[in-house]
């Protein structure tokens, strides 16, 4: 019989009017690192909070075994305690602590069951911070750190915890290219110490590149366990969507129109030293019915770029911005809104989405002056433009007054598509359209784009997906340290092409 | 975009989900709890509690606490905190009096120029708050403690008494007879056109409304509450001054925050600030406009003090301000910002002036009212976070 480090037996969950799991079954080896892949909602989060103690024994059905042993948590402790170690999408570090502080947070060494030695966390802490390869003093603060360096503390933290089992969510999410590298070259390491590893990620280039196994999730039922070896790509893809995907990004071809935004020698400056610019010498253009991506690296001041020219971005800025033919002074958002623009921002959730409040309201929020008379706003407008944008970007929701805070997230996105294109905007900026929704929603909402792009709108998208850019753009620039340092057509440009000059390359 | 059929929108819950998906459940328990209180205060004081005499002391009563509370509920909507209302009421009250007993002002100059000055520190707040980025804790608690001392040094320590016959009928006079009468219909009337009209326009839109007999009910309800009221007030001497100014006040200001733009934007605002930011609300000048707004409030709380106590006293609204955060978040305002309600926080003030007033009737000792205030609010906060999580 073979051995499980991990044995999850039958495991069923039921939420109000809804079953999250059902009859899940979900067997780890010891030391491999396994893939959990889903779309979202399909039951991956649920099964880690069990397993991880957040539902606690008796909210679910089902028996968790690790090493042969039945394991019964009423907490996260306990799980803890039993060798599993969660870290989640959202970094649960505290920023103003130092890295020693928060890498023994709750678990301080003390002398006499009291006082802290400081002495002793400061040099354990060196020696876990070796383990996941990060060269700073343990007395830095979180806070100075990058996400990637913050999430390598997190692991070090699990780490000390003696933790056997490590679940990452999306750990990827926020990571840089070479933050990956060096994620995943510790997960390697960390393998090789019997470390085994749970990895839940949206992103299947790099799931086939670490995982030696991988099991699928879908509407809450097992799918398959698969080593990685026999599988590829595409199949992974059908059997999460359980359909075949003809093409993953269902790019149309469509002549353009006039230029519609150019912007011109277009510097800007960081909003707390004036002195030190943040964008430098850019110069590009965008015609109507035209889908220009910009890549780049994190850093490489993409998001920065959209921001400001939409106005959101304080400090100051130099250079001409012309819309249809006319040079426009943008200082705020609502000067951008006022001449066409419409930026959907990089995180819904804390720029794009008032997640407390219903998806009437949320849809309503940018264009409220012009269902108003006399600053009055017409309810009975309200609630029928937002069915109208509901029906068309097909939004799952019970109702419009349904909070937005109880949708998923590929349906959150288009919530903040439908405010957008609620404005009528000639040009559309996209931060990270798909970042976080799963391939089903991904692929409405570049079904969405490609009909706006025959409605003439034309529309920016930064992504970090390679795959994405190269799939959807019809030209794509690359952004390097503040600048624009290659420009490719769709047809001439490849992922080598681009990494070059995203590296700074020529 | 603009090729679309007409959206087909289908509920299809039974009669009494709908019901209880058009009823704010939160807002419910809370009245829930007024009329608890009234039976109990009803039953400890051998029925005096409930005479006509003491409904309308009890209404003039919460009055000053209400009209801060409109105020409160945006700014704490929009997630800042105004802590000097109280100061700003004492320092305007102690304006118009000093302006009528000292310089014989008359009185409509007189509140007028207590108004003003309660828009200009409103201002004052709000240009600290949203160009500054002083925390509104701290401007606030800075107008709280300065204001003070600026009304002890115009007052020179001095109650200044007496006012003035009209100015003093702002809040003992009473609106009764024929004119009185005449409100009260004039007001259902509108409930009832309004009503109707809004359901009419929503048929023509194609969209589900209550049914006739249903609508026809809670109108009459709501009709026949506002009758009862009048009457009950009819039954002493009528309806008093403060009473219809702070209904008319939760009226106006209940429809600037539902119903206008200016009012979906400082909800947006509180809800995430840089969401609305970004979707091109002009922040700092919402910003601006609610402590304006709030300032304006306490100023008219102020002239109301200043009329019940014919006189302005150094101490006039002294921890008011907290009276006006209680009610608020005892009505369902959430201090983390974007979700409340005016009409909550005035039956917030209603249960703070109920459990003063019963307490008093029931000879409570003062530090016992405060004591049993203190743990209400705790409480009513642990009811709300409670039948919030359902």
């Amino acid at each position: 019989m073979e051995e499980f480090v991990l044995e999850m037996k039958d495991i069923t969950k039921d939420f109000p009017g809804v079953r999250a799991l059902d009859n899940v079954s979900f067997k780890v080896r010891p030391g491999e690192i396994h893939a959990l892949c889903g779309e979202n909602g399909a039951g991956k989060s649920t099964l880690m909070k069990i397993l991880s103690g957040v539902y606690p024994v008796g909210t679910y059905t089902g028996e968790i075994y690790i090493n042969g042993e039945l394991q019964s948590y009423n907490n996260i402790r306990e799980s803890e305690n039993a060798g599993i170690a969660i870290i989640n999408q959202e970094l649960s570090v505290i920023k103003q602590m130092t890295i020693g502080e928060n890498i023994f947070l709750g678990n301080e060494p003390t002398n006499l069951g009291v006082v802290i030695d400081w002495g002793r966390l400061y040099s354990e802490t060196k020696l876990w911070l070796k383990e996941v390869g990060l060269q700073v003093s343990p007395e830095t603060k979180v806070g100075k750190l990058g996400v990637g360096q913050q999430q390598m503390i997190e692991i070090a933290k699990a780490l000390s915890k003696k933790a056997k089992i490590l679940i990452l969510d999306e750990p990827t999410a926020a990571l840089t290219e070479s933050e990956v590298d060096t994620l995943f070259s510790i997960l390697k390491n960390l393998q090789a110490n019997g470390v085994t590893c749970i990895y839940i990620s949206h992103k299947l280039g790099e799931v086939m590149e670490i995982a030696d196994t991988v099991t699928i999730l879908r509407d809450g039922q097992m799918i398959t366990t698969l080593p990685i070896k026999e599988t590829t790509e595409n199949q992974i893809i059908s059997m999460m969507v359980g359909r075949e995907l003809s093409e993953r990004f269902p790019r149309i071809e469509h002549s353009f129109g006039e230029v519609i935004l150019e912007v011109e020698d277009y510097q800007a400056f960081a909003p707390e030293n004036s002195e030190r610019p943040i964008l430098k010498n850019i110069n590009f253009n965008v015609r109507e019915g035209e889908i220009l991506g910009i890549a780049g690296l994190m850093g490489a001041g993409r998001s920065e770029l959209v921001m400001s020219i939409f106005g959101g971005l304080a400090g100051s800025h130099s250079g001409r911005i012309v819309i249809d033919g006319k040079p426009v002074k943008i200082n705020s958002p609502e000067d951008a809104i006022k001449n066409g623009l419409s930026l959907i921002t990089e995180d819904r959730k804390r720029y794009g989405l008032i997640l407390k409040h219903d998806v009437k309201k949320n849809l309503t929020l940018a264009n409220l002056p012009n269902l108003c008379n006399w600053g009055c706003i017409n309810f009975n407008e309200e609630v029928k433009i937002s069915q109208k944008f509901v029906d068309l970007l097909q939004i799952k929701t019970p109702t419009v007054e349904t909070k937005v805070n109880n949708l998923s997230g590929g349906n959150q996105q288009k919530v903040v598509l439908g405010k957008w294109l609620m404005t009528k905007p000639k040009v559309l900026i996209m931060d990270e359209p798909t970042r976080g929704i799963d391939v089903g929603a991904k692929f409405e909402i570049y079904n969405i784009m490609n009909k706006l792009k025959q409605e003439g709108v034309a529309i920016i998208m930064v992504s970090s997906e390679l795959p994405e850019i190269l799939g959807m753009s019809d030209r794509i620039l690359v952004m390097h340290n503040g600048t624009i340092n290659g420009e490719f057509m769709h047809d001439e440009a490849d992922q080598e092409k681009i990494m070059l000059a995203a590296t700074g390359g020529k | 975009m603009n090729k679309i059929e007409t959206p087909v929108i289908q509920r299809e819950e039974n009669f009494w989900r709908r019901l209880s998906f058009k009823i704010d459940i939160r807002a419910y328990t809370m009245v829930f709890a007024l009329i608890g209180i009234w039976i109990i205060f009803t039953i400890f004081t051998g029925g005096k509690f409930l005479t006509p005499r003491n409904l309308s002391n009890l209404s003039r009563q919460m009055s000053i606490t209400a009209v801060l509370a409109i105020g409160m509920v945006m700014v704490i909507v929009a997630t800042h905190i105004d802590l000097s209302v109280g100061s700003v009421l004492g320092l305007t009250g102690g304006l118009a009096a000093i302006l009528q007993v000292w310089y014989r002002v008359p009185t409509v100059w007189a509140i007028l120029a207590a108004l003003a000055l309660g828009t200009i520190l409103g201002i004052w707040h709000g240009y600290w708050v949203a160009y500054h980025n002083v925390p509104a804790f701290i401007v606030t608690l800075s107008g709280l403690m300065a204001y003070r001392g600026m009304l002890l040094g115009a007052a020179k320590g001095l109650t200044i008494a007496p006012m003035e016959p009209d100015f003093k009928i702002i809040s003992s006079g009473y609106l009764n007879g024929i004119p009185g009468i005449v409100l009260t219909v004039v007001v259902i009337g509108a409930i009832i056109i309004g009503r109707f009209r809004s359901r009419a326009t929503k048929i023509k839109y194609g969209f589900e409304v209550r049914s006739f007999t249903l609508e026809l009910l809670i109108t009459l309800f709501y009709c026949g509450l506002i009758a009862l009221a009048t009457y009950v007030l009819y039954q002493y001497e009528g309806i008093p001054y403060p009473v219809i100014l702070v209904l008319f006040l939760t009226a106006v200001f209940s429809f600037i925050t539902n119903n206008t733009k200016f009012g979906r934007q400082v909800y947006a605002m509180g809800g995430n600030v840089e969401a609305a930011r970004l979707s091109g609300i002009n922040v700092r000048r919402r910003t601006v406009m609610i402590f304006l707004l709030s300032g304006l409030l306490a100023s008219i709380a102020g002239v109301i003090t200043t009329a019940r106590l014919n006189a302005a006293t150094i101490t006039a609204g002294q921890g008011a301000e907290l009276d006006a955060v209680a009610s608020c978040v005892i009505g369902g305002t959430s201090l983390l910002g974007g979700i409340g309600s005016i009409p909550g926080a005035i039956l917030g003030a209603l249960v703070m002036a109920s459990l003063d007033n019963g307490m008093s009737m029931m000879n409570t000792e003062a530090f016992w009212q405060q004591i049993i205030k203190g743990f209400v609010l705790l409480f009513a906060v642990w009811v709300d976070f409670k039948t919030k999580k359902k």
